[in-house]
């Protein structure tokens, strides 16, 4: 087992991961910028390193800084958390070159999910269900109608060298298609410089369903169920759930042992997450992306499943094997977490500042996961993720209340929260009820457009 | 240690005021069994005595929220060598004119080009702008950090082989007018 892991990460992340080394008696090295001097992973770490200046480029990214602070701290493995270098194929080879252990899949494994196009391709060929779409840039108006109609309206074309929504557009039916070619092609050419665009089927009301897979480095990969996450704003997930209120339990084993053996396939190890949307319309779901790292809403599935999935990625990372480490968990209940970020909760305005007052709410089933405190400072330089409130209940009802129960009793002053948009979609009639896809959280935008 | 006593019954006998000799023996009570604070009520009759604590000023709701951790302190590598500056005034007391040079990246401090060779500078020495005056190695590259000012070492901060951070002052230079 490792003796000694640097963090490089900040936040409620790095100091989760603190957690899980501290459990293990492995000694920790914190490294931050100097935004972070003062907070929590550094405090409790037993050593820490300065990399940077408060700037994300010039500190967490910085990979040299890193590795240097590794390499004069001595430590055997780096935990890279989530975002930051957790998925940078190279920082992992510079760790494998340094004589470091990346807990995190392989290099090679990094660089193939974070190429979407061949991700896409290689979880295709490993037998995961994807989107229909061209099998690459359609060349001209008549290959566009033949595709069209063998993928099924609606279709979306989309730029394949650009994103933003420029170069897009929705084809609802086959009149529509050749103008809307022409036009998409038009807009991708003056935005991007290339008039190149593919075919792809537009799901109108998707849900976000993920699984979590856990690996270790002999090939075996299991699934640990699915976390519904369609509660998203521009993209960026609010609410996670275990279990998803629309999958059945043959639907979750099937796609599961499907994920696990097109993982164990193409030689994943630790954890990670694979996306799917879910086409309403037809029940159907559709692969989207492999996350190569632990996730933000990895609480979910450890208050569902009783593993602790940081302590797994390190005893996988020293070389157990997954059926040590992982055994048979048992599934029980239902989780919910609200990411409360530090933003106005109408207007989605970033809030940053000192916190005048601070009080984690507890309880039956409640978890926070948090590097906040008292007379601490949020600086404005990194995400606005705050803490994570993560409630668990014998059924969804129960987790629902729970969290409702729990929001009531956090209290942050200081800086402004998203607590109360939390509040207000956690009484959402069709929340309660479990009706609901990835626009869902529209309808208060527009509150906030006014 | 804190106890609550409250006599019951006996009630809506009225009272005119505090009865002296009924809280002289309430506070004889408190002394006899080690109380700090009693509180007691009988119809309208109601007090509350607290013991002075001649040496504690914490009131009882004060929030204890690792206090350690709102301290802003300076950082430091936790791996450097206690000694290191222990008895040199430290880097706020300084005379202001100084210019710090502070290390732009992590690793390791050496003082000489080579383990034999002699230090590049050491305080006391006139060094140009541009001159090299150290190397910190970081993954296996040697980088030469130079003088951003010409001027007069006035301090050396740190020793030969010692693990350094982003920012951890290095040296201290009395700039000098010609350049």
């Amino acid at each position: 087992m490792f003796r000694k892991i640097l963090i490089a990460n900040r936040g409620e992340i790095a100091l989760r991961v603190l957690c899980a080394c501290q459990e293990m008696g492995i000694q920790t090295v914190a490294v931050y910028s100097e935004a972070d001097r003062n907070s929590l992973h550094v405090r409790f770490a037993d050593e820490s390193v300065c990399i940077g200046p408060a700037r994300s480029s010039e500190s967490y990214l910085n990979i040299p800084h890193v590795i240097s602070a590794a390499e004069i701290t001595n430590v055997e493995a780096i935990h890279p958390g989530y975002g930051f270098l957790s998925e940078n194929a190279n920082f992992a080879e510079v760790c494998e070159a340094s004589h470091i252990t990346f807990i995190g899949p392989s290099p090679e494994v990094i660089r193939m999910m974070g190429e979407k196009d061949r991700a896409r391709r290689e979880m295709g060929a490993a037998g995961l269900p994807i989107i229909p779409g061209s099998p690459g840039v359609v060349p001209d108006e008549d290959t566009a109608l033949k595709l069209a109609g063998e993928i099924g309206y609606p279709v979306l074309i989309k730029a394949a060298e650009g994103g933003g929504g420029r170069g897009m557009r929705v084809v609802h039916e086959k009149g529509e298609l050749i103008s809307a070619f022409q036009t998409a092609r038009n807009e991708s050419q003056q935005a991007f410089g290339s008039a190149n665009v593919y075919l792809e089927k537009l799901i109108e009301r998707p849900r976000h369903i993920e699984f979590q897979v856990i690996g270790d480095r002999r090939g075996n990969v299991m699934h640990l169920r699915e976390r519904e996450c369609s509660i998203q704003r521009r993209h960026q997930k609010i609410i996670e759930e275990s279990p998803s209120p629309v999958l059945d339990a043959k639907t979750r084993d099937e796609m599961g042992t499907r994920v696990a053996k097109a993982l164990a396939k193409i030689g994943y190890s630790s954890a990670g997450t694979v996306e799917f949307l879910r086409d309403e319309a037809s029940g159907k779901m559709y692969f989207i992306e492999v996350n190569a790292r632990i996730q933000v809403e990895h609480p979910v599935t450890e208050m569902i499943s009783g593993v602790d999935l940081v302590k797994a990625q390190i005893r996988l990372a020293a070389g157990e094997k997954l059926d040590d480490v992982i055994g048979k968990p048992r599934f029980h209940g239902h989780a919910i977490e609200c990411r409360i970020n530090a933003e106005d909760p109408d207007t989605f305005a970033p809030s940053a500042g000192r916190i005048t007052a601070f009080r984690v709410p507890g309880g039956p089933g409640i978890r926070v996961d948090t590097a906040l405190y008292s007379e601490a400072v949020v600086p404005p330089y990194y995400d606005s993720l705050v803490a994570k409130l993560i409630a668990l209940g014998d059924d969804r009802a129960e987790a629902i209340a729970r969290m409702s129960r729990a929001l009531d009793q956090f209290v942050i002053e200081g800086i402004k929260t998203s607590i109360s948009l939390h509040k207000k979609i956690l009484e959402d009639p069709d929340f309660i009820a479990g009706r609901f896809d990835t626009h869902f959280l529209d309808r208060y935008e527009a509150v906030a457009a006014r | 240690m804190k106890a609550k006593g409250k006599k019951s019954g006996s009630a809506h006998s009225r009272r005119s005021g505090p009865d002296l000799r009924e809280v002289s023996e309430i506070l004889d009570f408190m002394e006899k069994h080690g109380l700090e604070e009693f509180e007691y009520e009988n119809g309208n009759f109601h007090v509350r005595l607290r013991k002075a604590q001649p040496h504690s000023s914490m009131p009882f709701r004060a929030v204890h929220s690792a206090p350690e951790i709102i301290e802003a302190q300076p950082s430091a590598v936790s791996t450097t060598a206690p000694e290191q500056g222990a008895s040199a005034p430290p880097l706020e007391s300084l005379d202001k004119n100084l210019h710090v040079i502070k290390s732009p990246i992590v690793g390791t401090f050496y003082s000489s080009p080579t383990p034999s060779a002699d230090p590049f500078v050491r305080a006391g020495d006139h060094v140009k702008s541009g001159q090299v005056l150290c190397i910190i190695e970081a993954m296996k590259l040697m980088n030469e950090i130079e003088a951003d000012v010409a001027g007069e070492v006035m301090r050396v901060f740190v020793e030969n082989g010692q693990p350094v951070e982003y920012g951890e002052p290095l040296f201290a230079i009395h700039p000098s007018r010609k350049q």
